[in-house]
């Protein structure tokens, strides 16, 4: 793995530089006292070595990819396309011919040369790539072969470049510093302000994350819409995927799976999680506080895969036993909107009741004992002066709480069916946006057609919904909190 | 006027021992009011203990097996042709060549134990021993080839029906559809029980083993889903929190206030509310689409529960360095120490305890993480293989802990539910031991001021 050395050898000259500096400003002390400390001149040469190194190396193996890809492809010409088939499909062939070259090579089945030197017309290039464990679709055709050869060739030119590249680099670097150091260079100044950079870049993450996400999310969809009119997306009623064609993606039935499933869960989790609150704040002495309020908040810390299960092993046999066939008859699974919605609610107990716990202590005290002068009683005080005062902050919570409800996978995705239907009765099997962009895109590595590509479409819908009451729930928050500080 | 009479029904004056009618509906209200509080907490503690008490009711049965101890004539004619015992030529002998030798073996012992059955052939007794035996005794034959020849005693997996009647999950009743067993194999089974042959043992198996095809419930182990999810956590550990460290300080120290300072906090804090899916969404597009990272990596699942925790981490870190307080930097300040100097020599050692407590809680968040993993792929891959070294435990295909526990709980065979909510234990226990951690790094090292 030529990667790995390369990786070893720019930390081992970076250590080399860092003694090196050290050795160096110690060795010149009789020339007058440094500017800064033995270990800064060490560090500047070390960071001389290596943050040039990585990044280049780094940006080398994402580019080169594309660079090879470009010109195989340019290479290949149109003339390479059978009917029927597009330039992507035979670049897959060749990526997956050179990588059963590269296979044959490590196992020692082929020589290195051999590999490059390889030709249809006198070898059965499938047979020989099945021993080494690289199963081919159809026969190699010479074009493509040659084309993996090309590939395999550009790939190790590249590969040797970069390792080059990089060493000099790193070389570059270690001299570069070395004749810096002297007692006169301000090698503290340098080292500081480089790590000041470095800091301002991992903060930056964050945003490059975000640009990931509406990317990765607004490149796809705009694919998606291309094969699909945004039209039926938004103004179908039905959601009927076949991957053959002719699937009817309407999003209708998926919001309203998933807002009836958040409704419920709401209404579990809103009334029990605000008396908790009210409760834990205002009755509640400290012991109780203390253990009552962790034990809540185990129900948050308990990972939805566990909620899940319970909501498909559990739940809903247990309603399948009393709304089912056996029951009252309103049944018919016991995966439907309801298990999945009350098992939500349990998980959004703690997340609502820990929310609110904090907007009603900050309520402040004046007002509680303007309320008791005036002789109200506690309950009288919590309806009539605190939850008013509160208000804002606790619609703000529970805002947060239904954003998680409308993001929440795993429990839907076993605890809400498969069916994509629009009804009223809480019994019956829906889907959400969730469970529909994991069935869409699980085991499915082509992203071609539109029903694939539909789970980006659903994914941006969810995102720009979640972001939205985000947004507007902290700005809720926010703008409470300012009015008691 | 000067003496006001009331008229009317004026609010009699009420005494002090005792209560007029509105207070005392005053009063009830107030005591109505506090027992819906007290409902509510009560109803999540409810909801709590019926949750645990679901999962260890129905997950304990997973960490025992039923085993069988089976006496195997390995029979040279069949296993070993040439009598060379060349461990090359015993090779060749597959597993089927063994399967009729476990048969026989059982067989035998149930006659010589006179048990009376209705069984004339030894191939009926198919039904009681695992697909796995075969393997296993095929393993122990080709390491010690010179005991060939003799009868050696295996303790073997029972069928997954054998231990589903054993745990009460199977019965007389619900096997009456059966093709894989029928009731006078349950006989045979009670009668083996009260031989001593057959019982059920702790199953370390299905702690460390791997997992197994749909039709081999008993032999299937959450072990390497278990190193897919610890190669995934390095990642996440060595990423997120020097990145997520990094952040803070920036954010916390450094930052001057200025629109791009701004715009870095409303993405922090709005990734903190991005469902998880999307990040799933986001590591599918950028790192198996564009990148070409390897399907089903660790690597990815890694990178991908790096970019979900960072909020988190970033978010208990800034609330750590900001408890620090501004004196400390003061004086390192005062003495000539460079702001660099003071964040990395006095406020970071300072703020350690909180910082880990956070990374602590990010890790356990990350590691019950399923839903970003369904769409990388580390669903729907059967974890049958321990990756055989560290690079290829981060780049080959693996499971991890809460993907497997899903794998498990979609597949037909009920025998995979209760290895399904074992697995939810196993998880629960790490998650505790990180929590428990977490709080005794807060309470041991924590400095208020």
């Amino acid at each position: 793995m030529p990667v790995t050395w390369l990786v070893f050898i720019v930390l081992a000259l970076a250590l080399a530089g860092f003694v090196a500096g050290r050795v160096r400003i110690d060795s010149a002390a009789g020339a007058g006292r440094p500017h800064s400390l033995p270990n800064y001149y060490g560090w500047n040469i070390a960071i001389k070595v290596m943050v040039p190194a990585f990044l280049v190396l780094i940006c080398w193996l994402i580019v080169q990819p594309f660079v090879v890809n470009g010109a195989v492809t340019a290479r290949l010409g149109d003339n390479a396309v059978p009917d029927g088939s597009t330039i992507g499909l035979v670049m897959s062939d060749v990526r997956r011919v050179a990588e059963g070259l590269d296979a044959a090579v490590s196992q020692g089945l082929m020589g290195a040369d051999q590999a490059s030197d390889l030709r249809t017309e006198f070898t059965n290039v499938r047979d020989r790539l099945a021993e080494a464990g690289v199963a081919l679709g159809s026969n190699v055709t010479p074009q493509v072969l040659g084309a993996a050869q090309t590939w395999r060739a550009l790939n190790a030119n590249g590969m040797l470049l970069m390792s080059v590249a990089v060493t000099a680099l790193a070389l570059a670097g270690l001299v570069w510093g070395y004749v810096q150091t002297t007692p006169d260079f301000r090698a503290r100044n340098t080292v500081e302000n480089a790590l000041r950079i470095m800091l301002l870049a991992a903060a930056s993450l964050a945003i490059l994350t975000t640009i990931g996400i509406v990317f990765s999310l607004i490149g796809n969809t705009i694919k998606f819409f291309s094969l699909y009119p945004a039209s039926e997306f938004f103004g179908s009623f039905t959601w009927s995927p076949s991957f053959g064609g002719g699937s009817e993606l309407g999003i209708w039935p998926l919001l309203w799976g998933t807002l009836y499933i958040s409704v419920i869960a709401l209404t579990v989790a809103v009334p029990i999680g605000l008396f908790a609150a009210v409760y834990l704040s205002e009755y509640a002495g400290p012991r109780m506080r203390a253990w009552a309020k962790p034990m809540l908040e185990v129900l948050a810390g308990i990972p939805t895969i566990v909620y899940g299960l319970f909501a498909l092993l559990t739940v809903g046999p247990l309603l399948l036993s009393v709304f089912g066939r056996d029951g009252l008859g309103w049944m018919q699974a016991g995966t439907a909107v309801m298990t999945a919605g009350l098992v939500m609610g349990i998980m959004l107990i703690p997340f609502v009741s820990s929310l609110s716990d904090d907007i009603i202590n900050a309520v402040p005290q004046s007002l509680r004992d303007g309320s008791y002068g005036l002789g109200a009683t506690k309950s009288e005080t919590i309806k009539q002066v605190i939850l008013p005062a509160a208000l804002p902050g606790i619609v703000g919570a529970i805002l947060l709480a239904a954003s998680r409800a409308i993001g929440e996978t795993m429990i839907v995705v076993l605890g809400a069916g498969a069916a994509a239907r629009l009804s009223l009765n809480p019994f019956d099997a829906m889907t959400t946006v969730t469970a529909k962009i994991v069935s869409q895109l699980t085991g499915d590595a082509d992203f071609a057609s539109p029903e694939a590509l539909v789970a980006f479409a659903l994914g941006m819908t969810l995102f720009v919904m979640t972001l939205g009451l985000n947004v507007f729930a902290l700005y809720i928050v926010r703008k409470y909190r300012e009015q008691y500080e | 006027m000067t003496d006001a009479t009331f008229s009317g029904d004026a609010p009699k004056a009420s005494g002090l021992l005792e209560a007029d009618a509105r207070t005392r509906r005053r009063n009830a209200s107030e005591r109505r009011f506090r027992m819906y509080g007290l409902a509510a907490i009560g109803a999540g503690m409810f909801f709590l203990v019926v949750l645990l008490t679901a999962i260890v009711s129905n997950g304990i049965g997973a960490f025992q097996q039923t085993f069988i101890e089976v006496p195997v004539y390995l029979d040279p004619a069949k296993l070993d042709k040439n009598g060379g015992r060349d461990p090359a030529q015993l090779a060749k002998v597959s597993t089927f060549g063994y399967t009729p030798l476990i048969q026989t073996g059982l067989y035998q012992q149930v006659r010589d134990a006179g048990i009376e059955t209705g069984y004339e052939d030894a191939r009926d007794m198919k039904a009681l021993i695992s697909a796995s035996a075969a393997a296993q005794v095929r393993d122990f034959a080709i390491a010690n080839p010179d005991r060939i020849g003799d009868t050696v005693t295996f303790r073997i997996l029972a069928s997954s029906r054998v231990d589903g009647y054993l745990k009460g999950r199977v019965s007389r009743d619900s096997i009456a559809q059966d093709k894989n067993i029928d009731a006078g194999h349950l006989e045979l089974v009670d009668a083996l029980r009260e031989d001593g042959a057959l019982r059920k043992r702790f199953n370390w198996d299905f702690i460390l083993g791997a997992d197994a095809s749909e039709s081999r419930a008993e032999q299937a182990g959450l072990g390497v889903s278990m190193l897919g999810s610890l190669f995934m956590m390095l990642v996440v550990l060595f990423l997120a929190l020097p990145i997520g460290v990094a952040t803070s300080i920036y954010l916390e120290e450094f930052a001057p206030t200025n629109w791009m300072t701004d715009f870095i906090e409303v993405n922090i804090s709005n990734l903190a509310a991005v469902p998880s899916i999307v990040f799933g969404i986001l590591g599918l597009a950028v790192f198996i689409q564009f990148i070409h990272l390897p399907q089903s990596a660790p690597i990815v699942g890694g990178l991908t529960l790096t970019l979900m925790t960072l909020p988190t981490i970033v978010i208990s870190t800034r609330a750590a360095l900001k408890a620090v307080p501004p004196s400390i930097r003061d004086a390192a300040l005062g003495v000539g120490a460079s702001k660099m100097q003071s964040v990395f020599h006095h406020v970071l050692p300072l703020a350690m305890p909180g910082i880990l407590t956070g990374t602590i809680i990010g890790l356990a968040q990350a590691l019950g993480e399923t839903a970003p993993l369904l769409l990388i792929g580390m669903v729907g891959y059967i974890a049958t293989n321990y990756p055989d070294g560290v690079i290829s435990g981060f780049l080959s295909p693996n499971s991890a802990m809460p993907a497997q526990i899903y794998e498990w709980a979609k597949r037909a065979d009920p025998a995979y539910y209760e290895r399904a909510w074992g697995g939810i234990i196993v998880l629960l226990v790490f998650l505790l031991i990180m929590n428990v951690i977490a709080v005794i790094l807060r309470r041991k090292f924590e400095r208020r001021w």
